[in-house]
């Protein structure tokens, strides 16, 4: 080759693309929705955290006093607090730990003290920074401000804020705190062992075996995820409670507690697993069986050989998918788990109970953490799959096998019954009218608007969150997930949008809910307006479901010719107009999917919104979990159900619609 | 190779430097620390029709992109019609693309899809309707405007979007391995009908393809790629017939390539026999690849009974197998001078007739010497 030409790029600045009105406008978007991630993830997320890491300690020295005699003549002494302190011990030190509105009176400083007596007392701050109330009256400076005894008695410091682990400190020698991780790791262990075990026979029976009414099967089996996570406690009290129908089942252990949070929460994640375990064995490859056979190997020896293998990573994920959503469930151990404390609900009661938010977010921060690994692992896996997906491979076909498709049959309808059995008792509890004592059918139960909880506005509120945020959020997720797709260059941008969107899948709705607190709940932010409102419900239920929203209108849009921008360009044609005329109308039926996943989960959800309700704003998911609170099990039942028929009804519509459009958009499908 | 590549080699016309439509100047392109096109120059004439020939990963396509503007360039300029285009966003450019998937969109009709360009640029509806007729007739699909992408044939498919690329009358049409998606038979009958249009239409077109074949047949101008850069840029019969490099000679047609020395005044010595060559600039006494086409090689028979040309050039060889492939035979030769490299050589069936060819016959055959190229031999061979 040449001589001439040298083999490195010439110095200089590499050439820059003059942006275009479209690279502009679509750069605008993506940058308008990562601001609004930002706003409803990143920055609730760094309130919190810098709240797990903050501490509120009293400090004596802020303050110095004078005493004066009986006659109430001072002789000048100044005395330091934190001097009197040390003196007399009258203060401990763990008494000086505190939280942000904790209040610390001065009169143990002076053990003779009497508000009656005639003793004058003066108080000053040590630094110009010192904060102390009189009363309700805020002090600052420097100035000896001088109070009668009555008067002295309503002194209070304020406590100082400072960064630090005590919090941590705290929490973790607190037995009864730190026992709830081993109780959370225990129970998600345990429940994810055995719903991958039974999801995965389940599936194995689907896609393996000629027998009957697999439609039908499938269909049961993905029920659960029609109703809110708390709904099977509610049907385990009323087969296995203290007035349980099976009672005697339970050989005089009780359901409420461990049994009971396993229990359901293999109800609740069944579906989960089920799914993505079918898409693993839905792609293993027809001709590795068929090797199989010809080398003679045994039936068993082909499934430990041949199925597992191809199926891991279905495996891996469906488990790190179910142990997220138990560890990090809420609902189900707030019904049933009776004294046994785990992570989640410990968040609940250091907030809503003791008011205590400091705690409340150290318990979010060690709830993140299993979250976040379970999280990396299950990401790094999909990316795996897809590789394996991507390979050629011919689909299996079951052949009919009289003994192992009566198997099959018998495995699914128990599990068919088990899942069927939990809804029937909800919906056969619901219409009792005084369980056990009274048999007789009512609809007493469904008169909400006499419970505590909300009544019927708040299942008309459920429905109305459900609607805007099947909207609002599809519409800010596909065109999201559009624009980072589809824009040129403009790497850094891109990238922290991806960040952003993978990040709501890690974050358990608990904690988002807590650090929406913190957040929305700050007096001096400006969005403080929003707090207690439905829009911030619909806003915290857009960005905990943002993830799988956003991987779906990716999925799709990856289906699209990548070069479909490069030619709307060659033929001087806008983005959006291709946007509108064919991105939108080809991605339909991914959009309708996302719809219904947003409405179904903001019907059903309660973790996130549980701190975020205000009483105009009740929803049909926290209804069923007060009620049930306040002992209305019957009709927290009945709304629970409400919740399913209303879920039901969505996806018959959702798949009306999608045929109907479907049919009428997209005649170009079929040749 | 600089020298040859900035060359103007326009079409048959004598152009000068400045009437060059397309001109691309020292362009490069990196991808991290990767260089996938070093220094890069050329210039295209307008109406001409040229190939971007080479491997996979020659950079050919990151080329195409570069002066579309899909991916700009980091270095270097790309001019249009007398205008720096450098790093004007693709819409700023002025250009019609076809890609390999043909990027038809699935959910408008064939007549949107030829329209979609037209509809905002100021014409009427009739006049939009008239030029998607005329665009249909034009691409021999006439009937076909109310279907559906999906409707067509991967053929008629790539004649849509053909159509749609050159509905706005852009001044640059470029043809991203437009017709590898497709059946051969479909593919040989497209090459013409392409050729055939833009030969119509007179758009300067630039074509990236792999295929030696397709660009043989269609291009008036091919550029070679390899690596990045440009290897040789010529005619059709050029490329073929005076291959600048080794790597033009193998990448297109079939070469026997054999080590040799090369000799004073042009000789070259493979094995142990000296022949006339073609020569070039190499000086004597280097190690060299000695190359001759499988067609060019002239078959004798044991005894030469016609007059030989360059009787020095001529070897006794041994067929040790042939292949028939239709229109002629492929041959392996022993030669017993050469060494134990063998030489392919195709004879026509009539040659193979008349001198009673067969395996294990003996026969000479000659090497003409300008048809025998010495290339430089590269380091490690």
């Amino acid at each position: 080759m040449s001589v001439t030409t040298s083999d490195n790029l010439p110095k200089g600045r590499p050439l820059t693309l003059k942006l275009g009105r479209d690279d502009l406008m679509m750069r605008g978007f993506i940058l308008v929705i990562a601001l609004y991630l930002i706003i409803t993830l990143a920055f609730p997320l760094y309130a919190m955290l810098s709240k797990a890491f903050s501490t509120f300690q009293f400090d004596l020295s802020q303050v110095e006093l004078q005493v004066s005699d009986q006659d109430g003549n001072f002789d000048g002494t100044i005395l330091s607090a934190e001097a009197l302190n040390a003196q007399l011990g009258a203060i401990p030190e763990d008494e000086m730990a505190t939280s942000n509105d904790g209040r610390l009176s001065l009169t143990p400083l002076f053990p003779d003290f009497s508000f009656r007596s005639p003793v004058l007392y003066k108080i000053r701050g040590t630094t110009a920074d010192t904060v102390y109330l009189i009363g309700s009256d805020r002090i600052t400076g420097t100035d000896w401000h001088e109070l009668d005894s009555n008067t002295f008695r309503r002194v209070v410091l304020r406590p100082v804020q400072s960064v630090g682990l005590s919090n941590f400190t705290t929490y973790f020698s607190t037995p009864s705190l730190f026992r709830s991780i081993e109780n959370s790791l225990f129970i998600s262990t345990v429940s994810t062992i055995v719903t991958v075990s039974l999801a995965f026979a389940f599936a194995y029976a689907l896609s393996r075996s000629c027998m009957r009414f697999k439609g039908l099967f499938r269909l049961v089996a993905m029920a659960p995820i029609l109703v809110p996570s708390l709904l099977p406690g509610i049907a385990l009290v009323y087969l296995f409670g203290n007035q349980g129908m099976l009672k005697e089942v339970m050989m005089g252990e009780s359901i409420y507690g461990p049994y009971g949070i396993m229990l359901g929460s293999i109800f609740f994640t069944f579906p989960h697993a089920f799914i993505i375990i079918t898409t693993a064995l839905a792609i293993s490859d027809a001709r590795l069986y068929e090797a199989a056979i010809s080398l003679r190997a045994s039936a068993w020896k082909t499934f430990w050989t041949v199925t597992i293998p191809g199926a891991r990573y279905g495996l891996i994920s469906a488990a790190f998918v179910v142990f997220n959503l138990v560890i990090t469930d809420f609902g189900l151990p707030k019904v049933i788990g009776g004294q046994y404390n785990m992570l989640a609900v410990d968040i609940y009661k250091q907030v809503i109970g003791q008011q205590n938010f400091e705690m409340g977010a150290v318990v979010s921060v060690v709830l993140l953490m299993p979250a976040f690994v379970a999280f990396a692992v299950d990401r790094q896996v999909q990316k795996k799959q897809v590789a394996l997906l991507s390979a050629r491979s011919v689909v299996f076909e079951p052949k009919p096998d009289r003994k192992f498709d009566r198997i099959c049959f018998i495995y699914c309808t128990l599990i068919a019954i088990f899942i069927l059995g939990i809804l029937g008792v909800c919906q056969f509890a619901a219409l009792v009218k005084f369980w056990p004592y009274d048999l007789s059918l009512s609809l007493k139960n469904y008169n909400f608007d006499v419970m505590d909880g909300g009544g019927w506005e708040a299942y008309g509120n459920s429905i109305k969150l459900g609607l805007l945020t099947a909207f609002f959020g599809t519409i800010v997720v596909f065109i999201g997930a559009y624009m980072v797709d589809k824009t040129r260059s403009f790497r850094v941008g891109r990238g922290l949008f991806q960040f952003l969107a993978m990040l709501p899948m890690a974050i358990p709705g608990m904690v988002l809910g807590l650090a929406y607190i913190f957040f929305f709940n700050d007096p001096d932010n400006p969005l403080n307006a929003i707090y207690g409102t439905m829009a911030i419900l619909v806003i915290v239920t857009i960005t905990h479901f943002y993830t799988v929203s956003h991987l779906t209108a990716v999925t799709a849009l990856k289906q699209m010719d990548g070069e479909f921008e490069s030619v709307a360009a060659s033929l001087k044609q806008p983005f959006y107009k291709l946007f509108a005329r064919v991105t939108v109308p080809v991605c339909m039926p991914a959009i309708l999917d996302i719809a219904i996943y947003l409405f179904v989960n903001a019907m059903t959800t309660v973790s996130a919104v549980v701190f975020l309700y205000s009483t105009d704003t009740a929803l049909a998911s926290i209804a069923v979990l007060n009620m049930d609170d306040a002992g209305d099990i019957a009709p927290a039942a009945a709304m629970g159900m409400m919740i399913f028929y209303t879920n039901a009804a969505a996806r018959i519509l959702h798949l009306a619609v999608s045929k109907g459009i479907l049919k009428r958009t997209q005649a170009w499908r079929s040749r | 190779m600089l020298t040859e590549s900035t060359r103007e080699i326009g079409n048959g016309k004598a152009h000068a430097q400045g009437d060059a439509y397309l001109r691309i100047d020292s362009l490069w392109k990196a991808f991290g620390e990767f260089i996938a096109l070093k220094d890069i120059s050329m210039r295209i004439s307008e109406g001409e029709f040229v190939c971007f020939l080479g491997p996979s990963g020659c950079g050919k396509t990151t080329l195409l992109r570069a002066i579309a503007g899909l991916d700009i360039q980091t270095r270097g300029t790309v001019e249009q019609a007398g205008k720096d285009i450098s790093n004007l966003p693709p819409a700023e450019r002025d250009f019609g693309i076809v890609f390999q998937s043909y990027a038809l969109f699935p959910n408008l009709t064939i007549e949107k899809n030829i329209s979609f360009g037209l509809e905002n640029a100021g014409l009427s509806k009739s006049a939009i309707n008239a030029r998607v007729t005329e665009l249909l007739d034009l691409v021999g699909l006439p009937d076909q405007g109310k279907k559906y992408p999906a409707q067509l044939s991967g053929g008629q498919q790539q004649r849509i979007a053909l159509a749609r690329a050159i509905a706005m009358s852009p001044g640059l049409l470029l043809l991203d391995e437009p017709l590898s998606a497709l059946d051969a038979k479909v593919r040989v009958h497209l090459r013409h009908e392409v050729k055939d249009l833009q030969r119509k239409l007179g758009v300067t077109t630039i074509m990236v393809t792999h295929d030696q074949e397709e660009a043989l047949s269609m291009a008036d101008r091919i550029v070679v790629m390899n690596h990045g850069v440009i290897e040789q840029i010529g005619s059709p019969t050029d490329i073929y017939r005076e291959p600048a490099t080794l790597f033009v000679a193998d990448f297109i047609g079939e070469m026997n390539k054999l080590p040799a020395v090369s000799g004073e005044a042009k000789t070259v010595t493979i094995g142990r026999k000296a022949f006339k060559s073609a020569g070039g600039e190499i000086p004597p006494g280097k190690e060299v690849i000695a190359a001759v086409r499988p067609e060019d090689i002239i078959p004798h028979g044991d005894v030469v009974t016609e007059p030989m040309e360059e009787p020095d050039n001529s070897i006794t060889c041994r067929i040790t197998e042939m292949e028939f492939l239709g229109s002629f035979w492929r041959c392996r030769l022993k030669c017993e001078a050469l060494g134990e490299h063998e030489l392919i050589a195709d004879f026509s069936i009539n040659a193979v007739r008349r001198l009673e060819l067969a395996a294990e016959k003996e026969l000479v055959i000659e090497i003409p010497s300008n048809r025998l190229k010495v290339f430089a031999r590269p380091a490690g061979e």
